[in-house]
């Protein structure tokens, strides 16, 4: 009963969607104060509905309603609670719904947050939110219903991919969606911007919080992701560059760039028809990879023969809302260009060319991961697109970047001294090269070093600038001033750690690749194999029973120098429902480097298994340099120039009429 | 959810295995890690972007054990790489060859950063004065934004 | 008003490039509701010789299979395995196939031990008129094999012409492999 109610609220949530989409539109057009005053209780309207659509799926998850189709296929009684709630969104049309119930939380969230903005322009905005609404609970509903029921119910359900039973993936998707649909309220700005005819230092104010929002989700998300891959899938790597991957990495590398343009916009008023591009752009890239590359619709023959009608549907609506958008885009844009006036050398022409690298990278990893497809459709020919290619491309891209993310924030704005930066970076210049020098000649001497070597340079410079730059702001006449450190804006101190996590993630990234060590033994209990100074014994190997599986678990003594220091449990779990095997690394870490280990097959008569283990030094740096750079994103969020600031500017800005 | 594609062909295809197993591995050093590098060119067919070194799945393996039997034969890396190239085509590499077909994936990144840069340097050029024209439309624009708001409200 | 349209063109770029994506997308879709499955890899080999090997039989069900067996007339070449679901699906067309006499069926039992092949013919059925025993993918590997089943359709001069890949349907039969090997055959 409760799930029809849950499709009645979803169908209720279309009406209440398609109303907030047209009347505050035409409100704002028509100066009609009381459909522009629809936006907000429309907005909330659809939270609730959507939000009560999600706890009925939800609901039938826990209590494992088997008469639910989308529950029997997905859930199976003896899953853990977590992973019966994680069930909802491990599927298309689960996660469809967890996608809308986030789309309608960012536009309830706008209408009671957003109340200095601009009447008309809130009007637009929530318009537009509503307007994405109605296009996805409609594919919903007509095209991935998730409420449909299964008669007669199955006693048991098929259970859930075992590999998605883990706590990382339990709770990656619901980040990545509130980063890929965060991005939606960029959008919408964008759209009411464009529809309004202006775009000034207020709008980029407004914006650029809830872009900051999305961008740490998602820099959160990615990270989890990752993080899950590289101890869940036993293979000892962290990022693959595969399609899914590069779906969330693409609005990442273009959100990024939006966040830096935004600033331009604020502070100057400049790039604006640029910035409205970007999130334009970032939310449509957002959109590619869910519908595109995570639901595997197009990766997928399996989905168009369940049913076609889903790709067409989708098709369409990508067609309308980017395309519809860009459109308007092409239309509107011309007449808001123009702004402050800045020369080549200043912050706004280096966040320029920030936005350059950032969305030529963008640009790039999109078109490495549709290229096979663009080859299939153009009959050239079936290809592929791997690791090689991007790191081929990437990291010439990343280099420049990273260095101009050093200078960049030293310079003024409009007119700046690029020589005084220079003066001022000697020390982080200076240290760049020692690094490479010591690092280069310490591990041998050899081509892989050298490059091995630049990584850790790039990070040493792009720490030390970024510290330095903070020095700058907090000295004062007598050495580090504590009151300036109290004064600086918390935007600026999310600036440096987002900057530091960046080269904290640079070092993780060139340890993992320069040092990793790899060996794959055959061991009897007893017998060991010595890594990177461990020496790891495999005592025996015993099995052990799980809520949902078998397990063999494999007992490894890791001792070094003669002392013993852990004991490693990798496990090999046979699933019952569906069958399946999964691989549970083992990891020992000193927090700058991991010990992995993972237990195969077993091999031969005599009670040997095949052991795999890893040495990956700095990987741990990977998930610091994450965590930093989505802390400093939300210290940035927590600026109090963003509510209170806003505030000011929209009292003064309401004085002078809208268009 | 990266894997999730090769999950369900490993099940078709494989109990779980660890990628290169030790009974897989050839005696003399040199020729093992040329052998490794040739698989880690090579795309596991039946797999999501990886390379035959990195996968579980079966036929990953038999193309391993393959790719060692040539070069114990004295096949250089690049006849091994070609044998299989002849027979699953240019898509068992994950490195894409530098062809008419892939002229636009090599060189399209550093084609786009060029205009891009030209674009930037004439923004950074670009002269005071020009802030404030070109706002105005012709009345034939003017309709045509009026539609377009129209059809997107 | 020259001077602004001159000005206006790039703004028009970025709905251009997602018109010519989403085209592209339209045109996968439209390929993919026509059957052509975008993982399937297209034989390289089409319209070379069988590329040479010699199967073993499987124990007590002679003959084996090799590239030589392949001359003299058009013949499937059918990969399988007893693990394949698709391929218990197949396997009534492929039996009925083998009652008509329509054309002789020759089996590349892949990466299976050779009692599960057997129990799996013993209880089904054989169709086939030779099987080679593949427990190593040497012979897949060498046809370029992604998956079971597949098919090849090779004229009596041991070149392949087609590869099937998935099951055999009736559909599949009918409307594709007979016209074929009708041609083939003549």
């Amino acid at each position: 009963m409760l799930i029809e109610l849950g499709h009645f609220a979803l169908a209720l949530a279309l009406l209440v969607a398609l109303a907030q989409g047209t009347l505050p539109m035409l409100g704002a057009a028509r100066g009609n104060a009381a459909w522009m005053a629809m936006a907000e209780p429309a907005a909330l309207t659809q939270f609730v509905l959507c939000g009560f659509a999600f706890a009925s799926l939800m609901h039938a998850y826990i209590v494992s309603d088997f008469s639910v189709l989308g529950v029997a296929e997905n859930s199976h009684t003896a899953k853990p609670l977590l992973y019966k709630i994680s069930g909802v969104w491990g599927n298309h049309e689960g996660s469809m719904v967890l996608w809308i119930t986030v789309l309608s939380l960012f536009g309830a969230a706008v209408a009671a947050f957003g109340t200095n903005l601009p009447r008309t322009l809130k009007a637009r905005t929530l318009a537009v939110q509503g307007l994405i609404g109605v296009g996805f609970i409609a594919f919903i509903l007509f095209a991935s219903n998730p409420f449909v029921r299964l008669n007669p119910a199955p006693a048991q359900g098929n259970g859930l991919n075992p590999l998605l039973q883990d706590p990382g993936l339990a709770f990656h998707p619901p980040m990545l969606y509130l980063g890929y649909v965060g991005f939606s309220v960029a959008f919408s700005f964008a759209v009411a911007a464009l529809l309004e005819g202006r775009v000034d230092a207020a709008w980029a104010r407004w914006v650029r919080p809830w872009t900051l929002a999305a961008w740490t989700c998602l820099t959160l998300g990615i990270g989890l992701g990752s993080w899950w891959a590289y101890y869940e899938l036993g293979w000892g790597g962290w990022w693959y560059w595969d399609p899914v991957e590069n779906a969330s990495f693409i609005p990442w590398l273009t959100g990024t760039a939006l966040l830096h343009s935004a600033i331009v916009v604020e502070r100057r008023e400049a790039l604006k028809s640029w910035t409205i591009l970007l999130a334009i752009i970032t939310f449509s890239l957002s959109l590619l990879g869910t519908f595109l590359v995570r639901s595997g619709i197009l990766t997928s023959v399996h989905a168009f023969a369940a049913d076609p009608a889903r790709g067409v549907f989708v098709l369409m609506l990508l067609a309308v809302a980017i395309g519809g958008s860009l459109t308007l885009y092409a239309v509107k844009a011309p007449a808001m260009d123009g702004g402050g006036v800045f020369a080549p050398i200043s912050r706004e022409g280096g966040l320029l060319i920030n936005n350059l690298l950032l969305t030529t990278a963008a640009a790039t990893v999109l078109l490495g991961t549709l290229y096979p497809l663009i080859a299939d459709a153009l009959e050239m020919g079936k290809i592929s697109v791997g690791s090689p290619y991007f790191n081929a491309v990437f990291v010439p891209l990343m280099t420049p970047l990273i260095i101009l993310a050093g200078i960049g924030p030293l310079l003024a704005w409009k007119r700046a001294d690029l020589n005084g930066a220079l003066q001022r970076l000697k020390i982080a210049g200076g240290l760049a090269i020692v690094v490479l020098i010591a690092t280069w000649l310490m591990n041998g001497g050899d081509a892989l070093n050298l490059a091995a070597g630049g990584g850790m340079a790039l990070a040493a410079w792009l720490a030390v600038a970024t510290i330095t730059e903070w020095i700058s702001r907090v000295q004062g006449t007598a050495g580090l001033s504590w009151e300036r450190m109290i004064n600086l804006p918390r935007s600026a101190y999310g600036m440096t750690l987002a900057h530091l996590g960046m080269a904290v993630l640079i070092v993780g990234v060139t340890g993992a690749s320069a040092w990793k060590a790899e060996r794959i033994e055959s061991l009897k209990p007893g017998e060991y194999i010595e890594i990177a100074g461990y020496r790891v014994t495999f005592e025996n190997a015993q099995e052990v029973p799980g809520p949902n599986y078998r397990a063999i678990e494999g007992r490894y003594t890791v001792s070094r120098d003669g002392v013993t220091i852990t004991t490693l449990n990798p496990e090999k779990r046979t699933y019952t429902q569906p069958p399946q095997q999964t691989t549970e690394a083992a990891i020992y870490t000193t927090g700058i480097s991991d010990l992995y280990a993972v237990i195969g097959d077993m091999d031969g008569a005599e009670g040997a298994f095949v052991t795999r283990l890893f040495y990956e030094p700095f990987v741990p740096c990977l998930w610091y340099g994450v965590l930093l750079m989505g802390f400093g994103g939300l210290v940035s969020l927590s600026d109090r120039r963003h509510r209170l600031g806003a505030a000011r500017r929209a009292a003064v800005l309401n004085l002078v009429p809208a268009e | 959810m990266n894997r999730l594609i090769i999950a369900t062909a490993a099940i078709l295809l494989s109990t779980a295995a660890l990628a290169v197993l030790p009974g897989e591995r050839l005696t003399d050093p040199t020729m093992e890690a040329r052998a490794r590098e040739v698989s880690q060119a090579l795309r596991c067919v039946v797999c999501q972007n990886e390379t035959i070194d990195d996968s579980d799945a079966e036929l990953a393996k038999d193309m391993r054990v393959l790719v060692r039997e040539r070069i114990s034969a004295g096949d250089s890396n690049e006849q091994v790489v070609s044998y299989m190239v002849q027979r699953y085509g240019d898509f068992v590499l994950l490195k894409p060859r530098m062809t008419a077909n892939t002229m636009a994936l090599w060189f399209g990144p550093f084609a786009l950063l060029i205009v891009g840069a030209f674009v930037v340097a004439r923004r950074l050029r670009r002269p005071a004065t020009q802030v404030a024209e070109a706002v105005t439309l012709s009345d034939a624009e003017a309709r045509e934004v009026q539609a377009m708001k129209d059809r997107a409200s | 008003m020259t001077t602004t349209s001159a000005k206006r063109w790039p703004f028009v770029i970025p709905v251009a490039v997602i018109a010519a994506l989403i085209g592209a997308f339209g045109k996968r879709l439209l390929d993919v509701n026509r059957g052509d499955d975008p993982h399937l890899i297209p034989s390289v080999l089409l319209n070379t010789p069988m590329p040479e090997f010699d199967l073993a039989p499987l124990p007590g069900r002679e003959p084996g299979l090799a590239t030589r067996d392949l001359k003299g007339s058009v013949s499937l070449v059918n990969v399988w395995g007893s693990w394949c679901v698709a391929c218990l699906a197949e396997h009534p067309t492929l039996m009925a196939l083998q009652r008509e006499n329509a054309i002789p069926i020759q089996g590349i039992a892949w990466r299976d031990s050779p009692s599960a092949s057997l129990a799996w013919l013993a209880q089904r059925g054989d169709p086939y008129a030779r099987i080679g025993q593949d427990p190593k993918s040497v012979a897949a590997i060498s046809l370029g094999v992604t998956g079971a089943p597949e098919t090849f359709v090779v004229d009596a001069t041991g070149v392949i012409r087609y590869k099937h890949i998935g099951p055999i349907t009736p559909e599949v039969w009918q409307t594709t492999l007979a016209p074929l090997i009708a041609q083939l055959k003549k």
